[in-house]
């Protein structure tokens, strides 16, 4: 129409790019003959995957702004979570690629269904319209529900499916009736609006609506109360899939509710901040404890990743920009590590899933001697040990904890990393001790390139992050400041040079 | 005109409501459905309520009996069977109607004066201020839907269709 609408390309030109890469797939996968295997599909997702990562770079150069009428919003912070979910995606594909059964039905539409969920994920960082956000959270779920159910053949499959679209829709109703509560006190859906238009609002009908958008999130990053479906879905959902959707919808719903926090409803502070603490305290002690008594390993990690979730929220209970830039962090570590970590099971455990309780990795370090350093890697890094990215994201969770007024709550944390070292190092233990005498001896798993590449990212990302991890601090700080009054944010401008290295280095 | 143009379609609405129950095969039942919607979109757009007879048409013209088509024809029914009702239905049904039917009647005529006139067009937001909205304030959350919708295919068609076609 006009040569203003260019930057408002830009400003959605990730999404773009994984919308068109998702449909090329498609066509391919209906023009390839029906012998062809379908690897190339997956590698044209890698390459859309990564140009996205590019382009949502490219998004750095513009000043923090929105676009389409007040929909979207491009800043620091959104393009952290960009470059995050372009990460976790781009890993998962590469993993897909060799640890999917070969006779796998579907690849084509597989690989497409991740392309183009992680277009909702993407959004869900920069949208700041709730309008946009509930189709972009529908977009991510749906696509998520579909690929949990792909063991067709196995009971457990689609039970996971089923139980995770029905819960997850029932989420999205509370979100839904949110957004529509949200409109009815403030009269808007924009998300930077609201502020303003709250204290004009009717102060119950404010709090419903904030509390219906919070069950409806806390649902999708499974915090305590709303955690119920998880081990389940982790467990009948494929190892890759689960490498997915463990972290990268959590990461996109995290940036959702910081800016749901800071910038819709900061005024409600007194009234968010003790309810996110009880919600932290709640998860990682719910977590914890039914962790230690799994003996499947996909359901040990499933409880794991709500604990993790609860130290994650431990960061809002400090103050603005800290806890912004902590639980960024948190984020970026926790992918990292999980994503290895499954990474490294789905090869392990082979497109079958044969091994799946912790007595069946016993003596794995000394079948596969690589993978069973990088699962006791991973597995130290889950504990927090240092020089691993776990150790940072509990160590600046904590600390922004303990900054903010809530000693006790970083006293909970430490004594919860305590009584979650018990069961990962259970775990770890097994893997290193030496077979038991007698039992089969089974073949080493096979390393492709793709897994290789995404073990090694992952791997490279968790080490980084864990030995020198200001560069990604700076630029998750950077994100925070997204959050700063106008004023503020004008005189403190986010340096771009140094977060766009880091992450480059990052991802590469 | 406006009489004359009410008068012939609220006649064809009559006559397809009457033809749909008399009808034996679900698929004319169907058929005579579509004739109903269609002449009440009219009759909307006389009174001056454009989104609403465009909203009609599209969607319960258009798709709520294109899925009702869909399903009979899937199921592949055939001629109903004619059971004649129960006899009570027969003896206290039709006595009930018209009562209720008196009833309205009665007490719309009765309180006609106070109620007052209003032009439905009035109270309606006007097209274009819809399209505003649709088309310019979210124009993005509305091109997101078509990808949302792809995404549903894709996954009816990954999770439905039968294994072993490749």
């Amino acid at each position: 129409m006009n040569p203003q609408n260019m930057p408002d390309l830009i400003r959605i030109l990730p999404e773009v790019v994984l919308t068109i890469t998702g449909v090329l797939i498609m066509l391919f996968d209906a023009a390839l003959p029906a012998t062809n295997n379908r690897r190339s599909l997956g590698w044209l997702g890698a390459v859309g995957v990564t140009a996205a990562l590019w382009s949502s770079l490219i998004q750095l150069n513009l000043p923090p702004g929105t676009a389409f009428y007040r929909t979207v919003q491009t800043d620091p912070f959104s393009v952290f979570f960009h470059v995050l979910i372009c990460g976790i995606v781009l890993a998962s594909i590469l993993l897909s690629l060799d640890a999917l059964p070969a006779n796998q039905h579907h690849r084509g539409e597989y690989f497409a269904l991740m392309v183009l969920g992680a277009v909702g994920m993407c959004l869900m960082t920069s949208a700041v319209e709730l309008l946009v956000v509930f189709i972009a959270l529908e977009i991510s779920s749906i696509s998520t529900y579909i690929l949990a159910g792909f063991r067709k053949h196995t009971g457990t499959g689609p039970e996971a499916a089923i139980k995770y679209f029905l819960l997850g829709s029932f989420a999205t109703g509370f979100l839904l009736y949110g957004v529509a509560l949200t409109f009815g006190a403030t009269g808007t859906t924009q998300i930077n609006d609201i502020a303003a238009h709250i204290p004009a609002a009717s102060s119950q009908l404010v709090l419903a609506a904030f509390a219906l958008l919070m069950v409806g999130v806390l649902f999708k990053v499974s915090a305590a109360p709303f955690h119920v479906w998880t081990p389940d879905v982790y467990q009948g959902a494929p190892s890759p899939v689960v490498a997915l959707m463990s972290t990268a919808p959590k990461a996109a719903a995290f940036a959702l509710l910081i800016r749901l926090l800071y910038s819709s409803f900061p005024v409600l502070q007194p009234v968010w901040q003790p309810m996110l603490w009880i919600v932290a305290v709640l998860s990682m002690t719910v977590g914890n404890l039914a962790a230690l008594r799994q003996k499947n390993v996909k359901r040990m990690l499933a409880y794991s990743s709500i604990a993790h979730a609860g130290y994650l929220l431990a960061a809002f209970a400090g103050l603005g920009i800290n806890a912004i830039a902590s639980a960024s962090f948190y984020v970026a570590a926790y992918a990292a590590m999980n994503v290895g970590i499954f990474a490294v099971l789905s090869i392990a455990a082979g497109p079958d899933e044969k091994l799946s309780v912790i007595e069946d990795f016993r003596g794995f370090l000394f079948r596969a001697p690589l993978l069973g350093t990088l699962l006791i890697f991973f597995l130290a890094s889950l504990i927090g040990i240092p020089f691993t990215a776990g150790f940072f994201g509990k160590f600046y969770s904590f600390a922004t904890a303990i900054h903010g007024g809530a000693v006790w709550l970083g006293i909970i944390g430490l004594l919860n990393s305590g009584v979650a070292a018990a069961y990962y190092l259970g775990f770890a233990v097994k893997v290193a001790q030496p077979p038991a005498a007698g039992s089969a001896k089974l073949p080493a798993p096979e390393l492709g390139v793709a897994v290789g590449l995404s073990l090694a990212l992952a791997t490279t990302a968790t080490l980084v992050l864990g030995i020198a991890p200001t560069r990604f601090l700076s630029a998750a700080q950077s994100g925070a400041t997204s959050f700063l009054p106008p004023v503020i944010s004008d005189s403190v401008k986010p340096s771009t040079d140094v977060p766009d290295l880091s992450k480059v280095r990052w991802v590469r | 005109m406006h009489l004359i143009l009410f008068i012939i379609f609220a006649g064809f609405c009559l006559a397809g409501a009457i033809n749909l129950l008399l009808q034996t095969h679900p698929i004319n039942s169907a058929l005579s459905l579509i004739v109903v919607m269609s002449s009440l979109a009219v009759l909307y757009l006389l009174l001056g309520a454009e989104f609403l007879a465009i909203a009609q048409i599209i969607v319960y013209a258009g798709a709520v009996m294109v899925l009702f088509t869909f399903v009979v024809m899937l199921l592949n029914v055939g001629e109903e069977e004619k059971t004649h009702g129960s006899k009570a239905a027969k003896i206290i049904g039709f006595p009930a109607i018209v009562a209720a039917f008196s009833v309205l009647t009665t007490v719309i005529l009765a309180i006609q004066n106070k109620l007052g006139g209003v032009k439905l067009s009035d109270g309606v937001t006007p097209m274009t201020e819809l399209s505003t909205v649709l088309f310019r304030d979210m124009l993005l959350p509305f091109e997101l839907t078509s990808v949302l919708i792809l995404v549903a295919i894709l996954g009816a068609v990954a999770l439905a269709r039968k294994e072993g076609h490749r």
